[in-house]
């Protein structure tokens, strides 16, 4: 995505040889409708948010909002947050990759190549508050599974605890969206592995555990850490699901968020919800910049 | 021949497995949602989703939203996109970063900040659920963006306007009658995607009080889990035949890209 010609090869301006200047001048207007919109709807609100953040309730600069976020009760949701992520990550980047593979080495436009990738789109991308009701009708107090095992097995789901509404339902109803959307980054990645490769080492007398070992398991590690990444930053972001699950009580960031978005506030405190805000953007910042350096990585190797 | 053999046990354990661990929901759903009286069968469920008004009007907010954040992401976008190509390269590295910006910036976040810009957005244009537009157009910018790069890629842009221009074209019809229809499959792509996200969007809408379709499902699911759970199933299923469109779409590109 460089830039695709200099400037000077303006197309139709020598044909209006005076016009050039100006209408180099002009040419920045198209652009402003753009840069206006996206401006005033995405760049004013994150700067509310960061400048915020830095602001006490009258409006002067603090540090109290970022220092609070390391105490009680934000500590923990930021704590439970990184766990539950990072948790669901791991569980998602594993199976996903098997899963990614699996359907790799397949046919390139067979139908069931076709409808693992539609439906992880689904799952990963739009899923939300439907898949809370997928596990409410699965493993709900009134759900399939759960009466299934109560009438004929003797298990109760719930003997030990509401656990479904709480980190452990979380971490399974997460891993419902984590799993196909490591499909859809790890997908490319083992495309873009020649066969070439593998026939290379099996000529040179290499095993199909040669091959993993020292060929395809290497390039693939920069785009494996790289999807583990933003499965941790697709998770801590992900409000839908959780808000749907869990009506009483905020064990997590997005729904501390909530809290202060619906008035739950003590007085004097209101900006703090924009400084949890500030903490999600730089985790989430980070998993992400780092992501981009493994994908280039891998770019030195596919195509 | 002994690897092959065990790869293809290996990958058959696989998608069992993992099929069944995702079908199993889905089947649940529908086994919930038709669920009558003393263990009958009945699609009490299903008939309600077109009988409960607050529904229907939920439903048809956000198919308009899903329509109008398209439409203004295309005419934000498409000229802009091929202009800075053409004529602005300088840009290029500014819009792709606003472009992406919303990929490091959870809803959640984005919502903190646009409660207040809300307020005065309501003021200006009155408080109906479709103001959701400019906000939605927001959330679709990084899919959208990458979609109609990818098709502004894979056309020599520069020689098609210099054409078009030598014979005395108008820069709106070289957009217009040009680059459209030769990035047509890009844009239906970008365009699925969209009303696929607006579709499936809760965040904002909840927590700026408007009722969507999810914002309905949610407060219903309170009430009837099993018309929230039909609703549910239908979503899910919907979006997913649109996705599946979407992967033949993809393909017919691809060829016509080798075609020429």
């Amino acid at each position: 995505m460089t830039a695709v010609a200099p400037i000077s090869t303006k197309p139709g301006g020598p044909t209006r040889g005076g016009a050039a200047g100006r209408s180099s001048a002009l040419s920045y207007l198209v652009a402003v409708p753009f840069l206006a919109f996206v401006g005033i709807f995405l760049v004013y609100p994150t700067i509310l948010v960061l400048a915020g953040s830095f602001q006490d309730s009258n409006g002067a600069f603090t540090l109290g909002n970022l220092t609070d976020l390391t105490k009680g009760v934000y500590l923990q949701a930021f704590i439970r947050s990184v766990e539950l992520s990072a948790l669901t990550a791991v569980i998602g980047a594993v199976f996903g990759a098997l899963l990614a593979w699996a359907v790799a080495v397949g046919k390139p436009e067979g139908l069931l190549r076709r409808v693992v990738v539609a439906a992880s789109g689904v799952l990963a991308q739009f899923g939300g508050v439907p898949l809370a009701f997928a596990f409410l009708a699965t493993v709900g107090f009134q759900g399939f599974v759960t009466q299934f095992l109560r009438d004929n097995v003797g298990i109760d789901l719930f003997a030990g605890s509401a656990w479904l509404f709480e980190l452990p339902g979380l971490t399974l109803v997460y891993t419902f969206f984590q799993i196909p959307l490591m499909v859809i980054v790890f997908l490319p990645a083992l495309d873009g592995l020649r066969p070439q490769w593998r026939e290379a080492t099996a000529s040179l007398g290499g095993t199909s555990w040669t091959y993993w070992r020292h060929v395809g398991g290497p390039i693939l590690v920069p785009p494996f850490l790289g999807a583990l990444l933003l499965l941790f930053a697709n998770a801590f972001s992900a409000y839908a699901t959780a808000a749907a699950l869990v009506s009483q009580g905020s064990p997590i960031v997005p729904l501390q968020i909530r809290g202060f978005l619906t008035g739950e506030v003590v007085l004097g405190q209101e900006n703090l919800g924009k400084a949890l805000g500030l903490g999600m953007v730089v985790i989430v910042s980070i998993a992400m910049g780092v992501n981009v350096l493994m994908q280039r990585r891998m770019s030195k190797w596919v195509r | 021949m002994g690897s092959v053999v065990k790869r293809r046990v290996l990958r058959t354990i696989i998608l069992l497995v993992l099929g069944f661990y995702f079908v199993l929901p889905l089947f649940a759903m529908g086994e919930f949602s038709t669920r009558g009286v003393n263990d009958t069968r009945s699609f009490d469920s299903w008939t309600q989703i077109v009988s409960d008004p607050d529904l229907v009007d939920a439903i048809l907010v956000s198919v308009e939203l899903a329509i109008t954040s398209s439409v203004l992401m295309l005419v934000l976008l498409v000229p802009t996109m091929a202009w800075i190509r053409l004529r602005l390269p300088k840009l290029q590295r500014l819009v792709e970063f606003l472009c992406l910006l919303p990929l490091a910036i959870p809803a959640i976040v984005l919502v903190v900040g646009m409660a207040p810009l809300y307020a005065w957005v309501n003021y200006f244009f009155g408080d109906s659920p479709l103001t959701l537009t400019f906000a939605y157009t927001i959330l679709v910018l990084p899919f959208a963006y990458r979609a109609i790069d990818a098709g502004l890629s894979a056309i020599d842009l520069k020689t098609l306007a210099e054409a078009a221009r030598s014979l005395g074209a108008s820069w709106a019809t070289v957009l217009w009658r040009v680059v459209v229809p030769n990035i047509r499959t890009a844009l239906i792509g970008a365009s699925l995607l969209s009303v696929a996200l607006v579709l499936g969007e809760f965040t904002i809408a909840s927590l700026l009080n408007f009722d969507t379709l999810q914002v309905q499902v949610n407060l219903l699911g309170k009430r009837n889990a099993g018309v929230s759970i039909a609703v549910s199933l239908l979503v899910l299923v919907f979006a997913f035949v649109l996705l599946f469109a979407l992967s033949y779409v993809g393909q017919r590109r691809r060829q016509t890209v080798v075609e020429e």
